[in-house]
This record gives C-alpha cells, structure tokens and sequence, in this order.
C-alpha cells in the first residue's frame, strides 16, 4: 500500500440549501492543509429548486479526473435526505451517508419518508442529524449546511480548526450575528454526528 | 507564486489578466458566465482592464475584435451556442488576423446540462483554420490562455480556448506567474483588416499557408504528451482535453498504463498521432463532445491494418459527456464496486421560483387562451423555458436565442391563430429586435409577450440592455402601434385584469406586444444582501 492520503466526497442537496459554501469550507482548509483539491459543481439552470450536487476530492496525490468515479465515494454529505440517495451508486460499498433529517418537498411526487429514511439506515455507518432543529437552536434556520459540515468534520480528514478558520472567512462579512450562529451551527453539527 | 483555489473558467480570466489583457467582452450563458463575473471581480486589484458584458455575443466579439485592432489584447467568452451568434465576425476575423492578441474562449456544454443542444466548438476552430487549446486541467487552462496570446501575436491569427462543462465548473489550485506589461496601442493595417476579396484573396492564402507550420507548433508543444508502453504493442489511447483525466483517473499506477497520447492543441499534432499509429494496433479515442479526432483519423475508409475505437466504433457513447466509469469498459476494465441506487427515485427538476412574476404572467396567458385550440406559445431561452414543465404546462418551443419572435410570425404567416410569443428583456435585446421590426413590419397577427424581470436572471443576475423605458422606447421604435403595447405588472391581484388584456390583445387583428414588468425576486434580493438599495 502507498502512503496516498485521499477522501472522495459527494455533496447533495436542492438549489439554493448552500452545499458550495460547504464545500468552498472543505476545499480551502484542504488547501491549506497541503492536499491538493479538485471540485466539481453544477451552475445554470439545474440551480433553480433542482437537485444539486458536487464531486469533491481530496488527496496527498495527484488527482485526475474532476468527477469521482460511480462506486469511487468515500462518504456522501446531504442536507436533504432524498438527495442524499440520488447518489448512491457512487459510494464504496464500505462508504457512509451523513445527511439531514430534513426533507425539502417542492415536488408533488416526494416519496414516504419513512422510506427514505429506512433505505438510509441500511447503509452502515450512516449518520442523519436534524439540522433544521440545531440550525434553529444556533440562531440562524439557514445555517443547516453548516450543521451538517459540522456533523461531517470528524469523518473528514481535513483537521477542524481548518475547518473552523474558513467557516470565519465566509461568514465574517455578513455580519458578527451570521458568524457566530455558523460556529455554533458547526459545533452543535460535530456534536450529534459523533 | 502562490496557488488559489479557481474555476476552470477563473483560470482561463486571470490568465487574461496576467498576459496583460486589455479589454473582455461576453455575453452570459452557462457554463462560460464566470469569466466574466470573474473579471468584473477582480478588475483593478491590481491589474486594471476593460471588463463589460455585451448584448450579445456577436457584439460582445466585434468589441474584443475592435480592441485587437488597436493593439490590446483581447478576450471574448461565450458558451458554445453563443459561437453560432458570433459565427459572421468569427469566420472573417480568421482573415482579418489579430493585431493584439485575440482570444476566443467557448465553453461547451455536453450532456446539456443548461443548454439546448451539444456541439464541440473544435469544429469551428477547424472550420475557420485558427488554432485552438483544449486545457485538461486547472493549470492548463491558466497556462494555455497565456499561451494562446502568445501565439496569436506570434502567428496573426485569433486562438480558441475549448472548454467543457467539468473544466468550467470545477475548482482547483492554480499556480500563477508575473504578470506580462500591456501591449501600447498601434492599430492594424488597412490592407489586412479591410475584406474586399482582392484583399481577402490575399489573407485567405496566408491563412492556409499558417497550416502546416501550426502542425508542427502542435508536435513540439508541452501540452501534447506521448508516453509509450514498450512492452504493449497492441493498445494505445487519444485522450484529448478532459478526457485524458478520465482515462488516467482509471490506471492510477503508471506501470498499468498502456501507450497514451494527450492531445490539448489543434490543429491535431500528425507527428505524435503517426508514432503512436506505429507503435499499437488498436487506438481508442476518448475526447470530450463530437468524435472529431475519430473521424479525422478514420477518414472513410480507415488506417489499413490500425483500428480506431471511440464513440463511432459504439465502444465510447455517441453523445453526452464522458465520466471515469463511461470510459472503463472501453479500457476493458469491469466496473468498481459500487451500492445499487435501488428503484428510481422521484426526480427533482429545476423550477420557478415560488413567486416568481413568470408565472403569473403565465397564468393569465393561459387562461386568457381557454377557448381557443389552435393556440401555439413560442418560448424562448431564459428562466421562463421552465414553464414547460407542470403544473404550468404553458409553452409549445423553444430553439435558440430569439426565436419566439420570428417562429411565432411565421406560424401565424402560416395561418395558426393565436400565435403567442414568450422572450424575456435580455433575450429579447440578445436577438429578438430585429425580429420584432419584421414583424412590425408585416404587422403580423401575434402577440409577443416580453417578460421584464429587469435582469438577465437565469445565469445569476447579469446587467440587461433591453428594459424598462428603454425596452417601451424599443418596441415603440420599431413599430409596434402605441396603443398595441400595453404594460401589465404580474402580480395575482392583477389577474383579471390581465388576462382582459391578453384577450383584447388576441382578438386584435395585428401586431401586438405585452411586457410584464415585475423584478425577478433573486435579483431582488441579490440587490439586499449587497445593501445596495438604490
């Protein structure tokens, strides 16, 4: 076995839930860490209320290819349920989900939830969190991503303070209030998903 | 220098910037919208330049074509269907030369994620005999940009930069170097720049004879790479611009890997194409949109005694983009491991806004139609195409920039009654005046509906030409009879009223033009978070 240090990580969610501000998170504390990053992410059309989703990949080695490979995922990281299954088939069959408890119902044919979440379940290792609740508790219904960012962090191999450090840098110029409903959002995300 | 985290379209802009751009122009259209975003972004930290969108993409390439002339270097970025638009002055410019370094850059979009159809802008490189650069990574596509202004100077000619959905749109660090001066201003010659046929007999021969020596620039570039297996004698692999990452991603230990050549520059480089002929049997193909190189190869009758595989041969897909695991079986390699995604799941299409004023105009439209069969509703390109899908089911086409207008005279030309029309106010600034002056003209039996949001939304909220005063002044302009232009705000309280409009409208016998004026609520709010109430 070589010494490669790698995570490939598929982000998901709806339009507009904030899955590129995780991700601007992660990539910038991996940069910084001193692995080499590649991410892939849909713009356009697919934004509007449609289902989303980024490729993110990290590594001591090179990377080539900018979209992670269908069975190639090490973790999938939702901020909305049934998304967090659109992708499945690119996790390893040792993969894990890490989602929101939280479903986004803007299309008439959203499935039984009870469902989704026992398709969830079967994937060991898994971890659902209510972020809306714990977005709340923060101070700010709209730092759900960051809960989960925060629920993800001690299965990602970015180390946290980086994470923490970067989590300030998007959110200090919105304001003291944003910022420290954020690292609070993270810290009760880290919280629940241990 | 340090590395930064950029699109690939952000590399693409700060190469621009480094090798001392002077002037950009674009029009917005996914996936090329960020290079421009970019440039106003950064414009003036440190490096200061001319950064403006245009009204449309033909525009937006005389602009850059104009700063060429006078000796700056100049930036054009579209996405690939904005090279149609731009395809009059792209073809001549080919004759007409670069003074200051003239790049082009499309962005293409296979699998058409936000688009309405695929096309592979190598063709049009091909087609107009300048050379283009297909980057397949970060690095490249900063690298390649300052090269290709490079280049252009060298040779007088404009370059192409190709990109593709997953280049545009992915992330990666990016080393940066010292930023090249600005070129001092000196305009081209009359001779070269004027395209009388006596002069462009003369240009058009200079261009063919670039040709062979572009072949050669193409064999010695860094940017094309042949790694020959010694002991694999049978197999070998083109893999050109991101295709190249698909291929490596999947033989991760350089041991594994059989004779592949990466091609980024066209046109192709015949010297590495030949060894490489000479070494395998059989040569597979990945490249990224049409099966250009394919075909190329193959020509119609194929390499005697070689076999060239790829999306012709059936063993890559024909269409869409290519991905790590597409590419695998053609490697003969079986597919990882990998979870069932189980029964398929509810879809989760992009859709209106709640709230958006589209769909009240829509509604009103609609039932302003109750009665009559015949009806036909052309859409065009923008948010509002989404009005095709449930529960508003509300237009019948949509083509391309600006067609609403004239498949909507042309249809009632051909006796359908009533022809509705659908354009938004950047779209319709884009290409639906000259339609409208036809129209206005023959004062044709329709009704456009010009839907004023006040932005160009559906990209991320770009600056529109064509709205407000200006947009009445225009469709007044042309033609269209004052009391045939009538103003509607879509808003569910005006309901009833507008939808007696859109009969009194549709009852006229003539032309008539409804512009629904209500800001798109994202821009609205875009103007909030930036405090920028004005």
């Amino acid at each position: 076995m070589n010494s490669i240090r790698r995570q490939d990580i598929i982000l998901a969610g709806v339009g507009g839930q904030g899955i590129l501000s995780i991700a601007f998170v992660i990539d910038n504390a991996a940069l910084k860490e001193g692995f080499n990053v590649k991410q892939a992410e849909v713009h356009g059309m697919a934004q509007r209320g449609g289902a989303v989703q980024s490729h993110l990949r990290l590594s001591t080695g090179r990377i080539w290819s900018d979209l992670i490979p269908k069975g190639g995922a090490d973790l999938i990281l939702s901020v909305e349920p049934l998304e967090a299954l659109r992708y499945l088939d690119f996790l390893k069959p040792q993969g894990r989900i890490i989602t929101s408890s939280n479903p986004f119902v803007n299309i008439t044919d959203y499935p039984d939830q009870e469902g989704v979440f026992a398709r969830i379940r079967e994937i060991p290792g898994s971890v659902v969190v209510d972020a809306e609740k714990l977005a709340k508790e923060a101070g700010s219904s709209r730092a759900q991503n960051t809960v989960m960012l925060g629920a993800a962090a001690k299965h990602l191999i970015v180390a946290e303070d980086g994470l923490k450090n970067y989590i300030r840098v998007l959110f200090e110029k919105r304001g003291e209030k944003v910022l420290s409903a954020n690292l609070k959002a993270f810290e009760l995300g880290r919280r629940a998903g241990e | 220098m340090s590395k930064e985290i950029l699109l690939g379209d952000e590399a693409v802009a700060l190469g621009a910037v480094h090798a001392g751009l002077t002037a950009a122009y674009s029009y917005p259209g996914t996936p090329a919208s960020e290079i421009m975003e970019y440039l106003l972004r950064i414009n003036g930290r440190p490096e200061k330049f001319i950064a403006a969108w245009s009204v449309n993409e033909k525009t937006a390439f005389e602009e850059a074509l104009g700063a060429s002339y006078a000796g700056g270097r100049a930036l054009v970025s579209m996405k690939h269907v904005g090279l149609n638009v731009a395809a009059d002055p792209f073809m001549s410019s080919a004759l007409t030369g670069a003074n200051g370094g003239f790049v082009i850059v499309a962005a293409d979009d296979p699998s058409m994620h936000s688009s309405q159809n695929e096309q592979d802008s190598r063709f049009y490189a091909q087609f107009a005999l300048i050379p283009c650069f297909e980057p397949a990574d970060h690095q490249e596509a900063y690298d390649m940009t300052r090269e290709a202004y490079e280049l252009s100077e060298r040779i007088d000619q404009p370059v192409m930069i190709r990109l593709t959905t997953r280049i545009s749109h992915s992330r990666a660090g990016v080393e940066t170097r010292a930023v090249h001066p600005k070129n001092p201003l000196k305009s081209g010659k009359r001779e070269s720049w004027t395209l009388l046929p006596h002069l462009s007999r003369i240009r058009y021969r200079r261009v063919l004879d670039l040709q062979s020596g572009l072949v050669r620039t193409s064999d010695e570039s860094p940017f094309n790479k042949l790694e020959l297996n010694p002991t694999d004698r049978s197999f070998g692999i083109i893999a050109s611009g991101i295709g190249y990452n698909y291929v490596m991603e999947n033989y991760q230990e350089a041991d594994q890997r059989p004779s592949i050549l990466k091609i980024s520059t066209y046109p192709l480089p015949e010297g590495l194409l030949r060894r490489l002929f000479e070494h395998v049997d059989t040569v597979l193909v990945a490249e990224e949109g049409a099966p250009l190189i394919e075909k190329e190869l193959i020509g119609m009758f194929g390499i005697a005694g070689k076999k060239v595989i790829g999306r012709l041969s059936g063993h890559l897909p024909r269409a869409g983009e290519l991905t790590p695991e597409i590419v695998r079986p053609a490697l003969g390699l079986s597919a990882l491991d990998r979870r069932d995604c189980g029964e398929k799941l509810a879809g989760r299409p992009p859709q209106l806004c709640l709230g958006c004023p589209h769909t009240d105009t829509f509604k009103a439209m609609k039932k302003a139609l109750e009665g009559h069969g015949g009806a036909a509703v052309f859409s065009d390109i923008g948010c509002y195409t989404l009005s095709y899908f449930p529960p508003h089911n509300a237009i019948d086409s949509c083509v391309c920039m600006g067609a609403s207008v004239g498949m909507a005279k042309g249809a009632s030309e051909a006796g359908l009654h009533p022809a509705m029309a659908v354009i938004g106010d950047s779209t319709f600034g884009h290409s639906g005046i000259t339609a409208l002056l036809s129209a206005a003209a023959a004062d044709a039996n329709m009704v456009l509906t010009i839907l004023d949001n006040c932005t160009v939304a559906m990209t991320g909220g770009q600056p529109s030409f064509a709205t407000g005063e200006r947009l009445l002044e225009i469709i007044a302009g042309v033609g269209v009879p004052k009391e045939h232009i009538r103003v509607i705000t879509p808003l569910p309280k005006f309901h009833e009223a507008n939808v007696r409009v859109y009969q009194e409208e549709i009852a006229h016998q003539g032309i008539s033009v409804i512009v629904a004026v209500r800001e798109c609520l994202e821009e609205a709010k875009r103007k909030n978070k930036a405090g920028g109430a004005q």
